[in-house]
């Protein structure tokens, strides 16, 4: 059977075996595919390159760069290099490199990055060229050693062939010769319509281990000596530690130490983790909370309700013709305001890092997003130079964004070099989650439209305000103080682009930073801006008295693949036929991650506020389906993901901090709540789009449409449960 | 201390009375397979069989379950045979990042149990679990092709 090899407590997936450098992380990507000197995997068996190892036993390694936290793209992968390596799929296993070996080796496996829906979209080229160059080594291996032309050699599932004569030999006898030859210059990639692997709905690699409780995710590291850590960090963010009495539980069971972590955290080491939390929740920690403590939601709201005001500096978008004129001239105005609130990833597994620090040497267990920016953190944390740290990945239980970030792996480290050569596990509890995540951003929008006196729309004032993700996370990613990502979904051109054409345009944004700090939560700003700009469009169809779908029809013609997935959706609804007796309907589209993507939902309420969400049509073009299987389940959960968060989600502040603790105040959908969700994708080609995130910004509004069509109720703010509003 | 019975196996296990189970059962007796997610009983995640039925080990004290059958994900096959809903789990790639499905798969055989072809209003009555990824749609059709067997 497949199976993903978890690198559980090997320190070494496999030796490397070119001298390492000390290269740093800035060194361009440079994709070895194979060259003179054999390396070796730590059985011996050669690496014909750095994606694939083959075993005398005709077994293939896949090496993923990216992460696997439940998306699927460690198996989509291996379907790309298998199909251009034309090996045997039962006979595949996939393991994971670590940053450090990378870096060691000139960034061999490129970017560890797996966010931005960008797993496989963004190194599909030269994984499968990692495959195709593998196969051509192989063959000519083979070729070699029959003294034939490789012309003259055909191969499949992993068995050679010189055709002329006969002869059969397979990649574990030749992988030895094949691993010492010259890589070819120029690769050619299969056209994508003849794939006979990727393609496929195959079944995940990584399955069995999950159902048994053997997969072993960052929670469930077990090391020789290891002890366990709690933590707490001060719940105003921005806040610092002023003073902790570790003598009022230095006495309690299992407790070994009390640690200051930076400046604004303290921690408990125990030998269970049960006694360290035990041991914090007893220790008396007075925090200095500083004058983020006078913040609320509602001073967030005012402050954010004034950059509403075109009186106030905002950044402009995506722009044509003269909006503000054109609405001042209009025979007919529409306004309306809209909200978005701070949301929790709240991954299953909470955040956690094991470490293990001595004077020359740092490593680290974890589920990461991104091993390359974890592995900077270990660096920047233990002040070890990067030959003498690594990062050993392991399943994510959840990522949705939240493990893109590192500060739980800083903190691990953190304590670890406190208590040199012990094994330190640090686990957040739920508590600690809520309280310190990196919250989808708060926003608000006043969206103003104008019409003729023919209810043409003749112009589209959006205006934005509220936080930027890139001015917390990634301040150089500004353009001139701009947060181009902030236009998510309405943006003029590029991979999130606008999909309506409006005579005098004017999208802009007040940027408004609180003190809570922001991260990329799946979906990231097309989540509010496609529920600000589809919720209104569909007051717009209204007010106009005409159809939604009619209405976005005819500002679409000048945006085809926008239309088609619109089109593709409404007639596998049935738009056009009467829905079921109390059955409701709405629509949304929206692009983002490089994907066209459009929701319908059909709903019915029953006193007014209690929803039933009976059924949902999505449908993508992600331009290539690498496995559509996955990509169903992807589908599903985002709109799992993006209804919880319409239903029941919503980070509220108060005294500086969270209010929210735990699954009973921050609350996720069951399984008595969900939809049948019926995936139609309508792959275009030609481009590579993202699958994990763009389908959830079509889900809130296709609900919160249907809603209005069933009640004559414009729901302009979220969460629903603010508004009595629940699932039936 | 406290003798507690898993997967048919005796620990004797240096806790607190008042430990949760589910920390005596991952820190103690090291059996990592039951998963911790909220503590409060509230997301399934840490869902063991006592006595045969379906319980959150978060939500219950060592004490309570001492001298009960406790099994856990690790037990829940038989010698080398997979159970039904692990085999049903695995032929239809239910789980996503799996996290919460040691949990899930544990409420849903003793739901099966309870009720061998169990209704869509069964299903939504009997789990409760929390799944981030969204794996509802699967797990659905997946009791439902192990009740149609």
């Amino acid at each position: 059977m497949n199976k993903h090899v978890s690198p559980g407590m090997n320190r070494r997936a496999f030796v490397v075996g070119t001298a390492a450098v000390g290269a740093g992380l800035a060194i361009g990507l440079d994709i070895p595919f194979g060259g003179p000197t054999v390396v070796r995997a730590a059985d011996g068996s050669p690496e014909v390159n750095a994606w694939v190892v083959v075993r005398p036993d005709d077994t293939v390694v896949i090496r993923i760069a990216r992460s696997e936290m439940g998306q699927g793209s460690l198996t989509g992968l291996a379907q790309l290099v298998a199909e251009e390596l034309e090996c045997d799929w039962s006979k595949v296993t996939t393991e994971y490199p670590t940053p450090g070996q990378s870096v060691a080796r000139k960034r061999a496996w490129g970017d560890f990055s797996t966010g931005g829906s960008r797993g496989i979209r963004g190194s599909q080229d030269y994984v499968r060229k990692g495959g195709a160059t593998a196969r051509m080594m192989l063959v000519q291996a083979a070729a070699d050693e029959w003294k034939v032309p490789a012309s003259e050699c055909t191969v499949a599932r992993g068995v050679i062939n010189h055709n002329p004569t006969g002869r059969t030999t397979t990649y574990g006898k030749v992988a030895e010769a094949a691993a010492k030859l010259t890589p070819p210059a120029e690769v050619k990639l299969k056209d994508p319509k003849d794939w006979t692997i990727a393609g496929k709905g195959l079944l995940r690699l990584d399955t069995a281990d999950k159902t048994t409780g053997t997969m072993v995710y960052g929670i469930d590291v077990k090391l020789p000596g290891m002890l366990n850590a709690a933590i707490k960090d001060c719940p105003v963010f921005g806040g610092k530690v002023k003073s902790f009495d570790e003598a009022k539980v230095a006495g309690m069971k299992g407790v070994k130490k009390v640690v200051k972590v930076g400046e604004t955290a303290v921690a408990v080491v125990a030998d269970t983790w049960w006694h360290a939390k035990t041991a914090l929740d007893a220790l008396p920690i007075t925090w200095d909370e500083g004058d983020n403590a006078k913040v609320s939601s509602a001073s967030i709201a005012k402050w954010l309700t004034e950059g509403l005001d075109d009186s106030q500096p905002a950044y402009v978008g995506n722009k044509n013709g003269d909006a503000k004129a054109a609405i001042a001239g209009a025979a007919k105005k529409i306004e309306a305001v809209y909200n978005y609130p701070y949301q929790n990833h709240a991954t299953m597994e909470p955040m956690n890092a094991t470490a293990l620090y001595t004077a020359d040497k740092c490593e680290v267990w974890c589920g990461t997003q991104n091993g390359e920016a974890a592995f900077a953190a270990v660096l920047e944390a233990s002040g070890l130079p990067a030959d003498k740290c690594d990062v050993h990945k392991l399943m994510l239980g959840g990522g949705f964004g939240r493990r893109g970030m590192t500060d739980y792996v800083r903190q691990a480290v953190a304590i670890a070099k406190q208590m040199p050569g012990t094994p330190i596990k640090l686990l957040w509890s739920r508590e600690e989650d809520m309280a310190h995540g990196k919250y989808h951003p708060v926003t608000q929008c006043k969206l103003t439209g104008a019409f003729d006196a023919n209810n043409n729309l003749v112009a589209l004032h959006y205006r934005l305000s509220g936080q930027s993700i890139l001015f917390s996370v990634r301040p150089e990613a500004l353009q001139n103080g701009m947060d181009p990502a902030a236009f998510q979904g309405v943006a003029q051109s590029g991979e999130a682009a606008f999909g309506y054409s409006v005579p005098n345009l004017l999208i802009e944004h007040s940027m408004r930073n609180p003190h809570v700090p922001p991260g990329f939560w799946r979906g990231v700003n097309v989540n509010h801006n496609a529920i600000y700009m589809e919720c209104f469009m569909d007051e717009l169809a209204h007010a106009a008295g005409q159809d939604p779908l009619e209405f976005r029809r005819k500002l679409m013609g000048n945006h085809p693949k926008h239309l088609a997935v619109l089109n593709a959706v409404a007639e596998k609804i049935g738009w056009s036929k009467p829905a079921p007796q109390g059955v409701y309907r709405g629509i949304a589209q929206v692009m983002g991650y490089g994907s066209y993507v459009a929701g319908a939902a059909e709903i019915s309420v029953t006193d007014g506020n209690k929803i039933k969400v009976h059924r949902i049509v999505a449908s993508t073009d992600p331009g290539y389906v690498v496995n559509p299987a996955q990509v169903e389940r992807q589908i599903a959960g985002s709109f799992v993901y993006g209804l919880s968060a319409l239903f029941y989600g919503g980070c509220t502040v108060k005294d500086g901090r969270i209010e929210q603790t735990n699954f009973d105040t921050y609350n996720s959908m069951r399984i008595s709540e969900m939809p049948k969700v019926e995936a139609v994708m309508v792959p275009s080609g030609g481009f590579w789009g993202g699958v994990g995130e763009p389908t959830i910004g079509v889900a809130a509004p296709a609900v919160l449409n249907a809603y209005f069509a069933a009640t004559g109720k414009r729901i302009r703010s979220v969460p629903l449960r603010d508004q009595n509003i629940t699932f039936a | 201390m406290a003798d507690l019975t898993i997967n048919g196996k005796t620990f004797t296990l240096d806790v607190e009375p008042d430990t949760p189970l589910l920390w005596a059962i991952r820190e103690n007796a090291g059996l990592t397979g039951t998963k911790y997610g909220c503590g409060i009983a509230q997301c399934g995640a840490c869902t063991v069989h006592i006595d045969g039925v379906a319980v959150r080990s978060c939500g219950i004290s060592v004490s309570e379950a001492a001298g009960k059958k406790i099994t856990t994900i690790e037990g829940l096959a038989s010698g080398a045979t997979l159970h039904k809903v692990q085999q049903a789990w695995i032929a239809q790639d239910v789980p996503q990042c799996g996290y919460c499905q040691s949990g899930m798969i544990m409420a849903v055989a003793a739901l099966l149990k309870d009720k061998p072809k169990p209704t869509d209003a069964d299903i939504d009555e009997a789990i409760t679990n929390i799944c981030r990824c969204g794996t509802f749609q699967q797990v659905r059709q997946a009791i439902h092709t192990i009740a149609s067997a």
